[in-house]
């Protein structure tokens, strides 16, 4: 059906209007064509370094195109951008920290989808999101009673561990509200029971919203940019309804970027701050460890490597708190060269995850890189505080063999930390 | 002839310089009022010259860490196309004669050291654009000309100043030409980096550090 569509040029140049900033301007006017960028780029890196795969380039192709044609392109046109904006780039952002001039390719690449966007051009699955969102507030289309009832089922089988765990829903004044991931309570459930066990043995103040839990914003990725304002919003929202001080966002990259630093853009706040501030699952957890909230029987013993999501440690604030909390944690930390803001993307980032099967193969290809940085490190586990580089990294183990165990915060804090006598089950109960 | 290109044109070149230097940064800081929230929001000026002075300093940068033969040529090539007009005995002498105006220069020897050095890098940038695949393939033929716009004055101010090629003063009119062309280039193509890229910086270089970023 999207074949037959006429192109609706007027669309794309309202975006361009929308995205036509004094930055753009000089961006687009500043580049040399040095080809500074093309090395800092996983994807070219990974492509036998072909270049049509250096930023500059890609960029060029797609919103380059775009304005120079003034959106007046073909069908063809945009199939080919569309294989490039979602394909060969993840909007990482890494090759804007190589420019000499700060020219940003990730964020020009993100014009570029949301043009392709407007004529539905898009990986399906991607597109598909957008409308369960629309529909269900969240991208696995869970109704919020499923969620509820979830979080109830949770905290009664983890009784067993914590002695009376509760998964507080729409509670008042709370000092965090917690958002998920929906694919925790639609696949992992345990994710939530292990959150809520760290965050009581922590005896933290907590909630999570029986409306606007979902964290998640792929319609970032999709871009859909009306969508990912809607997401957004509807959490701040029930923060603030609820009172609660801060937002919490799960172990997950994506959701953090988008809720505190482009949600508030997206959903005009005044001087582009979140209306509640955000914070996340490493930041709380390393503030538990380091006051001594959370104790450990001893660290995690095994050699592990951290997996920085870009979305945390390069366009979030987390570099640094996520190898301390590593530190914190664990005894055997072997970190991956260049790490911290430097780190490269996983190669699932930037939507690749759920664009599903059809993209595997070139996820598989650009995430090479990280297979052979992992191997480098001869870690045996490696922690990974973001579901999207998690799947990414379990799907590289059984591609190129890496004989390792990708985990979470959560879950080595549920294995070793000591839970006061309080908490503990009564003897009984627990056999 | 003569006569036009060492005055009127000469002073036409230097009004376009300054007057579409300011036209193209007045215009951009103005849009950027009301486009560029984000900066605004967040820019922090510890950030911005932090962003600027790493890059600014061969090596300064994690990238021109990365790219060691790249940075030694595009370090040689910017000190000695600054540096060389600026300091050249010749220049600080006409406009000490014409203008009253003064600074220190040096001498000609070392001009022509600045000028080779300036020339060898420029070749070296040209080689690189040519073998390196991923250059090329973002290389246009206003690359080539802009290239060849820059390198003409210096080309061509040696020759004068050794009486090759050409007649002294053909050789000086045809020095000044180029470089006039030069400077009214300057603002309105990719040269004019020279000036968006401590734009670019600080934008990026706030941009990032919000997130705990650097970007150098
Ligand atoms: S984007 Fe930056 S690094 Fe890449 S070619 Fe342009 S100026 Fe060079
Ligand atoms: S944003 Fe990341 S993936 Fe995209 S071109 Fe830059 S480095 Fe490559």
């Amino acid at each position: 059906m999207t074949d037959i569509k006429p192109v609706e040029p007027a669309k794309i140049r309202e975006v361009l209007a929308r995205n036509d900033t004094a930055r753009l301007r000089l961006w687009l006017k500043a580049c040399t064509s040095c080809a500074i960028c093309a090395d800092s780029c996983f994807f070219y890196l990974t492509n036998d370094k072909k270049p049509e795969y250096m930023p500059q380039y890609k960029v060029r192709k797609t919103l380059g195109e775009l304005i120079k044609r003034k959106g007046e392109v073909d069908r063809e046109f945009l199939e080919e951008a569309k294989e490039i904006a979602w394909g060969r780039c993840n909007m990482c952002r890494r090759c804007s920290q190589y420019c000499p001039f700060g020219i940003d390719m990730g964020v020009m690449i993100h014009i570029a989808r949301q043009c392709l966007r407007t004529q539905d051009v898009c990986p399906d699955r991607l597109m598909t999101i957008d409308e369960s969102y629309v529909k269900t507030g969240n991208q696995m289309e869970m109704t919020d009673d499923e969620f509820v009832e979830t979080c109830e089922w949770m905290a009664e089988e983890g009784e067993d561990v914590i002695k009376g765990l509760e998964v507080p829903i729409d509670r008042e004044n709370c000092r965090i509200m917690y958002t998920v991931n929906a694919r925790e309570p639609k696949y992992y459930p345990q994710d939530i029971q292990m959150a809520a066990q760290v965050f009581q043995v922590a005896g933290e103040s907590w909630t999570m919203p029986s409306h606007g839990w979902e964290a998640t914003n792929l319609s970032m990725f999709s871009g859909n940019v009306e969508v990912a304002g809607m997401l957004a919003q509807t959490m701040y929202d029930a923060a603030k309804k609820l009172g609660a001080e801060k937002i919490c966002i799960t172990e997950c990259g994506h959701a953090y970027r988008a809720a505190k630093y482009e949600g508030p853009y997206w959903t005009k706040q005044p001087n582009g701050q979140a209306p509640v501030p955000v914070t996340h699952a490493v930041a709380v957890f390393h503030e538990y460890m380091k006051s001594g909230k959370i104790k450990l029987r001893h660290k995690f013993k095994e050699p592990v490597t951290y997996q920085h999501p870009c979305n945390l440690s390069r366009n979030g604030d987390l570099a640094k708190l996520g190898v301390e909390l590593l530190y914190m944690v664990a005894e055997d930390v072997r970190l991956m060269e260049p790490h911290d803001e430097y780190s490269h993307c996983c190669g699932g980032g930037g939507g690749f995850i759920p664009m599903g099967p059809d993209y595997k193969k070139l996820r598989m290809v650009s995430g090479k890189y990280k297979a052979d940085q992992i191997k480098a490190t001869g870690a045996k586990f490696v922690l990974a505080p973001c579901h999207n580089c998690t799947d990414q990294i379990n799907d590289l183990n059984k591609e190129y063999d890496l004989g390792i165990k990708v985990i979470s915060f959560k879950e080595i804090l549920c294995e070793l930390m000591v839970i006061p006598p309080h908490l503990q089950p009564d003897e009984e109960e627990a056999e | 002839m003569y006569d036009f290109v060492n005055g009127p044109f000469l002073w036409i070149a230097f009004t376009v310089l300054i007057f579409g230097s300011i036209w193209q940064i007045g215009s951009l800081v103005l849009r950027s009022r009301r486009t560029d929230k984000v900066f605004f929001d967040h820019a922090k000026p510890g950030w911005m010259f932090a962003s600027i002075v790493n890059w600014l300093i061969p090596y300064g940068s994690r990238s021109w860490r990365e790219h060691p033969g790249t940075t030694v040529l595009t370090f040689a090539f910017h000190f000695c196309l600054i540096f060389a007009p600026l300091f050249a005995l010749g220049h600080v002498v006409t406009l000490a004669y014409n203008w009253g105006v003064d600074w220190p220069s040096v001498s000609d020897p070392v001009t022509d050291g600045l000028t080779i050095v300036f020339l060898i890098a420029a070749a070296g940038l040209l080689i690189r654009r040519l073998v390196k695949p991923e250059v090329r393939i973002v290389t246009g033929p206003a690359d080539w000309l802009l290239w060849a716009i820059t390198i003409l004055p210096f080309l061509t101010g040696y020759l004068a100043a050794h009486k090759m090629l050409l007649t002294p003063d053909n050789m000086l009119m045809v020095h000044v030409l180029t470089g006039g062309i030069m400077l009214i280039c300057l603002p309105f193509t990719r040269l004019a980096h020279a000036f968006l890229f401590f734009f670019g910086r600080a934008f990026i270089g706030s941009e990032f550090a919000r997130r705990g970023t650097k970007t150098w």
